[in-house]
């Protein structure tokens, strides 16, 4: 499949550049297709190549020592992955992971810089890609680190249960977010730490409270 | 029948990011809008809300006590 013009002229990266710049720069892409669940990128290997989602969707995460998984990001087509070593030369500081049929762009670092050189203006996108990618980590760290957000999720699991007077309101995770001022992923992780906790099984459309005493202290603590 | 995601048709534009990222088929795109397939094999992994930009999907959760 031919790299369309029109695309790229939709990737921030290369917003406002004309079709005679966006066809030198088209020089520089090659194509790569990913399968569902495939790592494109292991945390803390080298980085040779930054990626612009042509269809599909990719997942930017981080792993624990222990296993755990923390979403930073999921990036739609149009939008960029592993910026950051690209441009600093250092490790792949996450992983990403291909969650269906993935087609990428790619331009590996070398080409990045002579594009960047020929073509300055797009600096100028870069920094708004980063800046933007800043942010939205800046927001994810307060959630992780200020909040109590494990304690406020189990809180709305004890008040929306369903009981003997019949079906609770069903939730989203994204509702669930909304509610205890978080983002969607970080609801997630907490929904998966209080199934480690045995407080909770998580039954396909059910969460399923196991232990209600335990998820009573989780509450407690946490506020 | 098994519970299955919920679609907003007006909600969705059919730009198909939820059906690359379903795994067991249970999406497809009918008219440019999302349509839902009864399969018993969706785990509800969730990854077709989380990747739909405008809402039109959702996979509600029922909490519930365990009974002894």
């Amino acid at each position: 499949m031919a790299v369309q013009l029109e695309f790229l002229r939709s990737i921030l990266y290369f917003s406002g550049l004309g079709f005679a710049e966006l066809e030198s720069i088209k020089e520089f892409i090659f194509e790569k297709t990913v399968d569902r669940a495939e790592i494109v990128l292991p945390e803390g290997e080298s980085a040779e190549n930054l990626y612009f989602v042509a269809s599909g969707v990719v997942k930017v995460f981080k792993t624990s020592v222990e296993g755990k998984e923390q979403i930073l990001s999921i990036v739609r087509p149009g939008e960029s992955f592993n910026d950051v070593p690209i441009f600093d030369g250092g490790l792949n500081p996450v992983s990403a992971q291909a969650m269906g049929p993935v087609l990428l762009y790619g331009i590996k670092r070398n080409d990045m810089e002579t594009i960047v050189k020929d073509h300055p203006q797009i600096s100028l996108n870069i920094i708004k890609v980063l800046a933007s990618r800043v942010r939205h980590l800046v927001s994810l760290v307060a959630d992780l680190s200020f909040k109590h957000v494990i304690g406020r999720v189990a809180k709305i699991l004890v008040e929306h249960v369903g009981g003997e007077m019949g079906r609770g309101p069903r939730l989203t995770q994204q509702e669930m977010a909304a509610m205890a001022g978080t983002a969607r992923e970080v609801v997630g992780r907490s929904l998966k730490e209080l199934e480690d906790a045995g407080a909770i099984k998580l039954d396909r459309h059910r969460i399923v409270i196991t232990d209600k005493e335990t998820l009573q202290k989780i509450v407690e603590v946490s506020y | 029948m098994a519970e299955m995601p919920v679609i907003d048709p007006q909600k969705c534009n059919g730009c198909g990011l939820c059906v690359s990222v379903c795994g067991c088929g249970a999406l497809v795109i009918v008219n440019n809008v999302i349509t839902i397939v009864t399969i018993v094999d969706c785990d509800w992994c969730t990854d077709c809300e989380a990747v739909c930009t405008t809402g039109a999907i959702s996979c509600p959760f029922e909490i519930v006590i365990q009974k002894p």
